[in-house]
């Protein structure tokens, strides 16, 4: 089946089975790896997008079921110049990360949820509460509520 | 997950007649069950007829006592939903407690309800509420539409439109959540109507079932205390690693208890 979906602003169109993956059509046929697939159960949130403006664990999607909506990826978080998203310089700043394989989806949750909030800065309860959907083995969690909470504040500056 | 053919239904009529032309089609609703049964290859059907496209089917609503939830409403905009938070707090309240952030903005009432999984929350606000399921065909009254494990009383291709909850005078659902993917390992949802005290208990037995004994007792005294000393028999409760059923027995207790704490 022929798909067409806007990601990160760009209009993409594909061929896919009706049994392609989201996720599948993002890595493979788009080539953007940035949105990861870890335990492929819609358990651990590293393959979460925007669709529409709202995170969804792209492993648990048809690419199908995409046909003619608006996905965002990591890939469309930066700017087009390299420079860093406030969500995603404070994950640097605050040790978000150490392997890094869990942070797209990170991010993309994140960003879900300084929206679900009307823009506004988070607090710890909030993040560790909406952050139910992403799995970090690595980190202990504490720096990347750290993070957000520090991304969901410097995202007031209008930066 | 095997090869099947996908469609995306215009109206619920052509919903209903595509599933009726294919050898062996399931309705897609949200696909946070259906999706990962099929990736793990449980089930093969010919077809998926993908509901997202029908407007008609997404929508609340609060009018003359009632919430309607259309069955394509995905849990996050329940939730999210003023009408319903000041309509029914308990079932905005519920919908927030289903999965993850990411699985609430897809999964939907009608997919839920139609699955009928015993650790679903859902079917506790359903017959605790009393609520009414619209079909295509007929209205199901919440006592007579959860049958079994996985079971319903729908028709083979019989599709939800909408669920019709009466506003309570008070109403609470508390549950044990199973602490990695955060499902009811007991589920209890407590609601004084204008019929009278329903206690419905999900999550512990292969369906929702109501509590009479604790519905009866409500009615005489309304308090944590006069359903204390209720002993839940284990016989028909669920069993596995999560949880034992001496345990969820013991856990429909307390559950209870807090619901009617809460409603207080």
């Amino acid at each position: 089946m022929q798909i067409s979906v806007t990601i990160n602003g760009k209009q993409e169109t594909g061929e896919v089975e009706p049994r392609t993956l989201l996720v599948e059509f993002i890595r493979y046929q788009l080539g953007l790896t940035g949105t990861h697939v870890g335990c492929d159960t819609s358990q651990c949130g590293a393959c979460t997008i925007h669709m529409n403006g709202r995170s969804v664990k792209a492993c648990t999607m048809l690419a199908v079921q995409a046909d003619g909506q608006n996905v965002a990826t990591i890939e469309g978080v930066a700017e087009p110049d390299g420079t860093l998203h406030p969500m995603q310089e404070a994950f640097r700043d605050n040790h978000g990360l150490q392997c890094g394989f869990c942070t797209p989806g990170m991010i993309m949750s994140a960003l879900a949820m300084v929206d679900r909030h009307n823009g506004e800065a988070l607090d710890e309860q909030t993040i560790r509460e909406e952050l139910e959907g992403n799995l970090c083995r690595c980190t202990g969690y504490h720096g990347i509520v750290k993070a957000i909470a520090a991304g969901s504040k410097a995202m007031q500056g209008g930066a | 997950m095997y090869a099947f053919e996908y469609r995306k239904a215009a109206s619920t009529e052509d919903a209903e007649s595509g599933f009726t032309a294919a050898d062996d089609a399931s309705f897609l609703a949200g696909g946070m069950t259906i999706l990962p049964t099929l990736k793990q290859r449980l089930a093969q059907p010919s077809d998926l007829i993908d509901l997202s496209g029908i407007e008609s089917l997404s929508g609340i609503s609060v009018e003359g006592g009632t919430v309607t939830i259309g069955a394509m409403t995905c849990h996050a905009d329940v939730a999210a939903s003023a009408d319903v938070q000041s309509a029914i707090p308990a079932l905005a309240a519920l919908a927030n407690l289903i999965g993850d952030p990411q699985v609430r903005n897809r999964g939907t009432i009608g997919g839920s309800i139609a699955n009928n999984d015993p650790a679903a929350d859902y079917p506790g606000a359903v017959v605790g509420l009393n609520a009414t399921v619209h079909t295509t065909k007929r209205e199901i009254a919440a006592d007579d539409f959860f049958i079994g494990l996985f079971e319903t009383a729908l028709d083979e291709g019989e599709l939800i439109t909408k669920v019709v909850f009466p506003v309570p005078e008070k109403a609470a659902y508390r549950k044990f959540p199973n602490p990695a993917s955060r499902y009811a390992i007991v589920g209890a949802f407590v609601a004084k109507t204008s019929d009278g005290i329903r206690v419905a208990i999900t999550g512990a037995g292969p369906t929702v079932f109501r509590v009479t004994e604790m519905e009866a007792d409500l009615s005489e005294s309304f308090s944590a205390d006069a359903i204390k000393d209720i002993a839940i028999p284990q016989d028909d409760l669920n069993s596995d690693l999560h949880a034992s059923a001496e345990y969820r027995a013991h856990l429909i207790g307390v559950m209870a208890s807090r619901a009617v704490g809460d409603c207080s």
